[in-house]
């Protein structure tokens, strides 16, 4: 029997990390001068005050969503993608390649297109590691974390000498044709009498993401698949003496983890610049790492998480704007979330196990004493 | 074609000057590896040393007590890595990447809330850095061939930090080998419960090869900001701490391979940095990206059990959990 009831398991643990979180994240900023209380109205005001700011917010969240549900299912089989940075870059290349080479009709179709560009391309960025550790026993979180620098390279290399038009000095990508442009949630929203604001980049493919989350969790909890990987990732053995072959769950669950991670592309480059730059990604790659540690690797809890940073990452841009605390200030909550709820889980949860031990202990005492 | 060119003497002096930190963070993993700890936030640490090294180093005006200040923040960081690694036995992975995520940042913040400069320190002034060492005779010997110019260029005149980070080389080979401390240290990464079994402290080891780990990455980074280059700036490590690990991968987590593959990696660092050498001594353009990329793509290849296989301590990785 476990020690802790679900409802502990799931909302109080991570609720309590965020907790220890945010206060360090609070003594940070007083640390440097600032009032946290200011500065959280502040991030509120600018992430969620206006529409402007909803769709900044949701337009991170989206690739937070794409990222997160990439390390989440690679958690899923045991596995950690360190990679999803790399992945999202190939990404865009192959979302690039799709715009700019097929002549589309319709945004509905390149958008089609362009998802099995972006998710082929990070699928085939995952796919030598997950071999690599397959085959041949290679630590994949060592060479996810290789693949990473050379997807760097690849793209610079393919950026500046391949794909630059003639004459641009910008190391990118032309723009990608008027019919690829993704509808903006402006245009979305406005048939329907919405004034959305018109600058905010967020699109149609927050839609995208939240199908994402709904079929990793229907793939990850009402898929024979989904149970294979989720066997092979609580005991490798055990999953090998029920038949389930180690090389192939490895290799589907990081083709379709580099494949979500490859899919956040369309957001951020079809939907957002429409033209592949040199650095793209932003580091939404790792940040997919603390939204599936907080959201616990479950899709409802990545989707909440990624709302989540998208708020931080939006808020604390108006806070770099208005105030001296720079940018890099989510930087450090984030690896304060990645801390608290990743590495020192253990912290949060032995004294949390010992107090519901002690408690379920004292209830069956006063039973078998009522009993006698 | 020349292929003699690409071993300018220039060159190999430059290999040397860059090899030195990734030869420092390079032997820190070692010691924390061989105990079983895997340690990704070697970039991290490195990082938040360059730093604090150059922070102190900028306001006292001693280079000393910014080595003294970088390691301190280096070790801080080793702390939490031990606690959650060893003593809440949490993920070392996930522990490694908040790490380098941690010192990312925080550098950043502190840096602007001290300097206002845009999260980097003032240019650290003579005295605040390390100056090159000329030895003995160097200028004497310089008209010797061959042998004077290797001495006077590539042998002399680097800062104090890279004749200690040469001579860790022989000194973690006699702790790891030739010591009861490096013994265990090593049984305590291959099977910590027979080392358990013989009565001494898994976790006490444990902490020790990270501590030990967090003073070279504090050396390591302290000689990036204050004898490499003369300041802090955001996220001077550019991935390092990352080629270091490759490097240990590429040693096979032995500490003379250790020497020979951080100055392969200089070497190639080195090299890129001339274009124009490779191009006139092999005959044609060798890509840039790929140059920068073929640290990566050799520890892949290397990792891949092509040229000999890799194969970590045992038990590398996972928290000693005493049986009950």
């Amino acid at each position: 029997m476990d020690v802790m009831p679900k409802w502990a398991e799931v909302v109080l643990v991570p609720l309590i990390s965020l907790i220890l979180a945010a206060i360090l994240s609070a003594l940070v900023i007083l640390a440097i001068g600032e009032d946290p209380v200011a500065a959280v109205k502040l991030m509120v005001s600018g992430a969620l005050g206006s529409t402007y700011g909803w769709g900044y917010t949701l337009y991170y969240a989206t690739n937070f969503m794409f990222t997160g549900l990439a390390v989440a299912v690679a958690f899923h089989a045991g596995l950690f993608n360190i990679g999803g940075e790399g992945q999202a870059m190939l990404g865009g290349l192959g979302v690039a390649l799709v715009c700019l080479f097929i002549p589309w009709p319709h945004w509905t179709l390149a958008v089609l297109g362009a998802t099995v560009g972006a998710a082929a391309f990070g699928a085939l960025w995952a796919a030598i590691p997950a071999y690599l550790q397959a085959k041949r026993g290679s630590h994949i979180v060592i060479t996810t974390i290789m693949f990473n620098f050379i997807a760097a390279a690849v793209l610079n290399y393919m950026l500046v000498n391949i794909l630059r038009p003639a004459g641009s000095m910008d190391p990118a990508t032309a723009r990608f044709p008027e019919a690829v442009h993704l509808p903006s949630l402006h245009e979305m929203l406005a048939p329907i009498g919405i004034n959305f604001s018109k600058s905010a980049p967020a699109n149609v493919s927050l839609v995208l993401a939240i199908i994402a989350c709904f079929v990793v969790w229907l793939l990850i909890w009402r898929t024979s698949l989904g149970l294979e990987i989720r066997s092979y990732g609580k005991s490798g053995r055990a999953a090998r003496y029920a038949g389930i072959g180690s090389v192939r769950i490895t290799m589907i669950a990081m083709l379709i983890s580099g494949g979500l991670a490859g899919m956040m592309a369309i957001n951020n480059v079809m939907g957002e610049a429409e033209r592949l730059v040199l650095n793209a990604v932003e580091g939404a790659g790792f940040i997919g790492i603390a939204v599936a540690l907080m959201g616990r690797s479950h899709p409802f809890g990545v989707f909440l998480a990624a709302i989540l940073f998208g708020f931080l990452y939006q808020g604390g841009a108006e806070l770099a704007l208005w105030t001296s605390i720079p940018r890099e200030l989510i930087v450090v909550i984030q690896a304060l979330v990645i801390l608290f709820t990743g590495a020192l889980d253990n912290m949060v949860r032995m004294p949390l196990e010992r107090i519901f031990l002690a408690i379920r202990q004292s209830r069956e005492a006063k039973a078998t004493k009522a009993a006698e | 074609m020349n292929f003699l060119a690409l071993f300018d003497l220039s060159v190999l002096d430059t290999t040397v000057r860059l090899a030195t930190p990734l030869l420092l963070a390079c032997l820190a993993g070692l010691f924390s590896e061989r105990a079983g700890i895997f340690d990704i936030g070697l970039e991290g640490k490195m990082l938040a040393a360059a730093f604090f090294s150059a922070a102190l180093a900028s306001i006292t005006g001693s280079v000393w007590l910014g080595i003294a200040a970088g390691i301190g923040a280096s070790l801080v960081l080793s702390a939490v890595h031990g606690l959650a690694s060893i003593t809440f036995r949490g993920n070392q992975l996930i522990s490694g990447v908040a790490i380098n995520f941690l010192a990312a940042g925080m550098t950043v913040l502190i840096a602007q809330d001290w300097f206002q400069q845009g999260g980097r320190t003032p240019s650290l002034l003579t005295g605040g850095r390390f100056e090159p060492i000329t030895l003995p005779f160097a200028e004497a010997l310089s008209t010797v061939p061959v042998f004077g110019p290797i001495y006077a260029e590539l042998i002399s005149g680097h800062s104090i930090l890279v004749y200690i980070a040469l001579f860790c080389v022989p000194g973690t080979w006699y702790i790891l080998f030739r010591t009861r401390f490096g013994l265990r240290l090593r049984a305590v990464g291959e099977n910590p419960a027979a080392v358990d079994t013989a009565g001494v402290s898994v976790v006490g080891l444990r902490f020790a090869a990270v501590g030990i780990c967090g003073i070279l990455c504090g050396i390591a980074g302290a000689y990036l900001a204050t004898a490499l280059q003369a300041g802090f700036v955001k996220d001077m490590t550019a991935g390092r701490g990352f080629i270091a690990l490759a490097a240990l991968i590429f040693a096979k987590w032995r500490p003379w391979h250790a020497l020979w593959a951080t100055l392969l990696f200089g070497y190639l660092q080195a090299i890129a940095l001339r274009p124009d050498i490779i191009e006139g001594a092999l005959g044609f353009k060798v890509q840039v990206q790929l140059l920068d990329a073929l640290p990566y793509i050799l520890t892949v290849v290397i990792l891949a059990g092509f040229v000999g296989k890799a194969i970590p301590p045992r038990a590398g990785g996972e928290p000693y959990v005493k049986e009950r």
